[in-house]
């Protein structure tokens, strides 16, 4: 730890000049309204962890950012580009959940308050700097100068306005413990956080299927006119929830029979795909990685006999 | 064969059998070592009849999911299971009884690493197959999960398992309550289970497993019988930790 930390300062001094260029490309979604679309891909020292969505909404009373991507010099390309569009300050900006894509470029905005649930700055506080350090390893160079930033301000759940854009914080949980949705009623765009992913299999190290089921009909129930998920292309309709829902519940459907049927998780592995589920980005890695996240609890549910 | 051809298509680590029997198919610059700590004066093959399934990366360095299988080999009377390049090498041994010579579990693994199965024939010679695992590593040195819990020491050594009636003949599985701790993590000692017998109703003996501390937390064993015996009704687990502690249960259908 202390000498990716080491490295890291290293890095501030001499590597700006050769910075990894993320080369982040706003698309206007809806009125003042932009996101940054990440590549559907796992991350690799090739994409720079640049791999996650993030957006802005340019609010008439400032900018507020939502998601500040995985690096330092990710979150300074963003503030860059928000620039090249708008004057106005960035005035807020929130962190939907405590998975590292999602607020290593906070350095980047050191001088706006920066937002998230409380227990998503208490996971931070705990996990973020095993995911920094894993992120260098996963990354490589692009990540040079990068150091975790915890948010200042716990967010609450609840209505606000900010210029001319009514906000929903929805405080939901299920990808991890905490993840903050946003719903803007003014442009009927559902930010969804990493509770929606779009053509690209769902994430699960820290999920609970059961919870995240749930927080997908909240997000269902919005009637959102346009879904950012958090990795994957925006939608003009609810395809993100649809695919992510099915996705959670064929995988807690054979979690579920493997358990009951005594297959250990090597056998597991070998399950056959749907191939609807097969077509999403990084399949059949996730399923693999999702077998070690949450298979052992249906094992344990069995030979407990619950 | 075609689990295994497949497993070897998955797994590029893992490379077909080579040429020489002497020579490590896996190429790791620890094996000379293992092969004089483990088997000093017995012949030793590569043989690509010993299957060790594992992930090409281990997404949880604390529970590596590890299935040995020797049945393509006659007359197996021990399996050892070691990994090259942890901290604490020896994982367990298994002698099969009346249950096939196949075990699935997990282990614990603090780099990257060959995990290797050598099957003890009946004529002394030792078969080694074998698999690496790739991983960020932290697993041997992380204190358990039960260490910092009060909860485990009530449920210490309580057994939970199922049998199975399967096409291919009955499968066991058997979980212990126990924190597996390495001894390596800071101020925490070494406290694992040490043997298990799990036994028929009649008490013959289904497979007897001396595990070392590299097993994971709360060991779970999956083991198979043969086809064409009886059902198992139920099955008796005993054994014991490195501090006395005694395992007695009984697992019903
Ligand atoms: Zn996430």
């Amino acid at each position: 730890m202390r000498r990716w930390l080491l490295l890291a300062l290293l890095a501030v001094n001499v590597a700006h000049a050769a910075d990894f260029d993320y080369q982040l490309a706003p698309r206007q979604i809806a009125a003042d309204t932009w996101v940054v679309e990440g590549r559907n891909e796992d991350f690799a020292f090739a994409n720079g962890g640049n791999i996650v969505n993030t957006a802005f909404i340019v609010t008439g009373a400032g900018v507020v950012v939502i998601d500040s991507g995985p690096s330092r010099a990710y979150g300074e390309q963003l503030r860059a580009a928000i620039a090249r569009i708008t004057e106005q300050p960035v005035v807020r900006v929130w962190n939907t959940h405590h998975h590292p894509d999602h607020f290593l470029g906070n350095q980047a905005f050191a001088d706006a308050p920066v937002h998230a649930l409380p227990q998503t700055i208490a996971d931070m506080q705990q996990d973020g700097n095993a995911f920094t350090e894993n992120m260098y390893r996963l990354n490589g160079d692009a990540m040079a100068g990068t150091e975790m930033r915890l948010p200042q301000h716990a967010a609450n759940a609840g209505t606000e306005t900010l210029g001319s854009h009514r906000l929903t914080l929805i405080a939901l949980s299920g990808h991890s413990a905490a993840d903050l949705a946003i719903f803007d009623h003014s442009t009927g765009v559902l930010f969804a956080s990493d509770l929606l992913f779009h053509r690209r299999a769902p994430t699960t190290p820290h999920a609970d299927l059961r919870h995240w089921l749930a927080s997908l009909d909240v997000l269902d129930g919005l009637n959102a006119r346009v879904i950012v998920p958090g990795h994957g292309p925006v939608s003009d309709n609810a395809e993100p929830i649809r695919q992510t829902r099915a996705w959670l519940t064929w995988l807690s459907a054979t979690f579920t029979r493997g358990a009951q049927n005594g297959l250990d998780m090597n056998e597991l592995t070998d399950t056959v795909l749907p191939a609807e589920h097969a077509a999403m980005a990084e399949a059949r890695a996730e399923f693999v990685r999702s077998i070690a996240h949450l298979y052992p609890q249906f094992e344990l549910d069995v030979l407990e006999r619950r | 064969m075609i689990r295994t051809l497949r497993w070897l298509v998955l797994c590029c680590a893992a490379p077909a059998m080579a040429a020489s029997p002497t020579a490590d198919p896996l190429d790791s610059a620890r094996w000379e070592d293992m092969r004089r700590s483990f088997f000093p004066d017995a012949e030793v093959r590569f043989d690509t009849r010993i299957e060790v399934r594992g992930p090409l990366t281990a997404e949880n360095p604390m529970a590596v999911p590890v299935s040995i299988d020797t049945t393509a080999l006659p007359d197996v009377r021990e399996v050892l299971v070691f990994a090259d390049f942890n901290p604490i090498v020896k994982v367990l041994t298994f002698t099969p009884g009346k249950a096939a010579s196949r075990l699935s579990f997990r282990l614990k693994l603090q780099q990257s690493s060959p995990i290797r199965a050598a099957a003890r024939t009946a004529d002394g010679v030792w078969h080694v197959g074998g698999v690496w695992v790739n991983t960020t590593g932290g697993g041997c040195t992380v204190p358990s999960t039960g260490s910092a819990s009060p909860e485990w020491q009530q449920r210490l050594g309580e057994v939970n398992g199922r049998i199975w009636t399967r096409k291919d003949g009955n499968r066991v599985r058997v979980r212990i309550i126990h924190p597996m701790d390495t001894g390596l993590a800071a101020s925490i000692p070494a406290f694992y289970i040490e043997t298990l017998d799990i036994d028929d109703a009649d008490g013959a003996s289904l497979m007897r497993i001396h595990a070392f501390e590299p097993v994971s937390e709360n060991p779970l064993f999956t083991l198979d019988l043969p086809p064409g015996l009886d059902a198992l009704s139920r099955i008796k687990v005993r054994g014991r930790d490195n501090n006395g502690n005694q395992i007695d249960a009984w697992v019903e259908r």
